[in-house]
């Protein structure tokens, strides 16, 4: 019997989300309440796969007029001037500051499309039932928490640039309605790897050992 | 102090592997045997430390949202602002939800994390804990997931620089305690030893708890 690797659920028991303690329920569907910090019980996040999904497709349909609607408009002198992010990006490598111009890029349009290709991508492989790569998976899925918040960066640069720039009639900056989508996508996607229960990865492999057993 | 004579039988939160979490010395950490999460961590001094960062990142928070950003002038007229500052103008120039969003994710949510982690610190230096702080706690570790103060400073710097062509920037106080917030929060999350504040609080001792003892045999599993 091999007892060296057994998941809390195969045993019984739930982890309190909240504290950590481990308790054995009376009633598997129904585990009740933390004895420690009153908590509700579940051994997996509620619906854990429906929310990721739906919040995935949210940022999904948001990240079209994220990109598409300009989010900063440029007025000098009267004339206006819309710049969307990519726009944004050209217009920093064109004036010379291909740095900048790179960590926006990675920031506001690599980072929120890899988020949402990587979710998808864990959200299939576990409702696949797929076994491998639990290790590289669970990387994957400490990647996207990790870095999900750095797409706020055109966001507070939107912000400070039209905070500061209020000079008129020389040169003022209004924000426009793609921050506001921009902003939405990176909510949704850090709500998205929220509700995602990653020890779901797991247990596809533990009930193959288990049946193997 | 707490003498933690028994290992704590744990389920990593990422993997939900059943293990046996052995005392720590200080400065120690447990790793999850199969995927390497982090389950537990000693901090060298968990009483004093992460109360005084605590009381120093307050200062510094107050001082980081009163004091201006950064001045920056260009033709003879000068503009300035503070972090409420930015989020307002954006509320003004049309873009409420974006403007209470970064209000929120740069000064409210660290503020909060701030305030509960005082009251926590200062309240789990009596045993037993009250109950209460398990509440402080899940607040506390929710906000800290939302204060965005390392992309907010890198987001100035990047509207900074694009501005630098055009005018004289010069960084402010509050750009200098912004930095400090940057290294003092980390600070306080690794010096903070939650499960001794589990292990002293007052249980919750609902009627609707399970009827069985919690954490009885766990299993073993192998390092």
């Amino acid at each position: 019997m091999s007892t060296a690797t057994l998941t809390a659920a195969q045993a019984g028991l739930v982890a309190c989300e909240s504290c950590g303690l481990l308790s054995r329920p009376a009633d598997a569907a129904m585990p009740g309440y933390c004895r420690r910090c009153g908590e509700a019980l579940e051994f997996r996040r509620h619906r854990s796969i429906e929310t990721t999904w739906a919040l995935v497709i949210a940022a999904a349909i948001c990240y079209i007029p994220a990109n598409a609607l300009p989010v900063l408009t440029t007025t000098t002198f009267g004339s206006p001037e819309d710049d969307t992010i990519l726009g944004g990006v050209i217009f920093l490598y064109a004036s010379g500051s291909w740095p900048l111009a790179l960590i926006v890029l990675i920031a506001s349009v690599m980072i929120p499309l890899g988020k949402l290709a990587a979710l998808a991508y864990l959200l299939i492989s576990v409702q696949r039932g797929s076994v491998k790569s639990n290790h590289e998976r669970t990387r994957l899925y400490r990647t996207v928490e990790f870095i999900g918040r750095w797409s706020m960066l055109d966001v507070f640069v939107a912000t400070f640039t039209v905070a500061l720039v209020q000079l008129q009639p020389l040169m003022s900056v209004a924000p426009g309605t793609g921050v506001l989508f921009f902003a939405a996508v990176v909510v949704l996607t850090m709500l998205a790897a929220e509700s995602f229960d990653p020890r779901r990865i797991w247990d596809s492999a533990s009930a193959q050992r288990a049946r193997h057993d | 102090m707490n003498p933690r004579m028994l290992s704590t039988p744990t389920a990593c939160p990422d993997c939900d592997l059943l293990q046996r979490v052995p005392p720590l010395p200080p400065a120690g950490m447990a790793r999850c045997a199969r995927c390497g999460c982090t389950l537990a961590r000693q901090p060298a001094d968990p009483r004093d430390l992460p109360l005084a960062l605590a009381m120093a990142a307050g200062v510094v928070f107050v001082i980081a949202n009163t004091t201006p950003l950064m001045e920056l002038s260009v033709v003879g007229r000068t503009a300035s602002t503070t972090i409420l500052g930015g989020a307002y103008e954006m509320w003004l120039q049309g873009e409420q939800l974006t403007g209470v969003l970064v209000g929120f994710c740069a000064v409210l949510a660290p503020a909060g994390y701030l305030l509960f982690m005082l009251t926590l610190l200062i309240a789990a230096r009596r045993s037993p804990v009250p109950w209460w702080i398990g509440e402080m706690l899940r607040w506390a570790h929710h906000l800290r997931l939302w204060s965005m103060l390392e992309v907010m400073l890198l987001g100035i710097l990047v509207a900074l620089i694009k501005i630098a062509e055009l005018a004289t920037v010069d960084a402010g106080i509050g750009m200098f305690a912004v930095g400090a917030l940057l290294l003092l929060f980390p600070a306080i999350v690794v010096n903070f030893d939650t499960r001794d504040i589990w292990e002293r609080v007052e249980w919750a001792d609902s009627d609707t708890a399970t009827p069985e003892p919690p954490a009885t045999r766990a299993t073993q599993s192998m390092p």
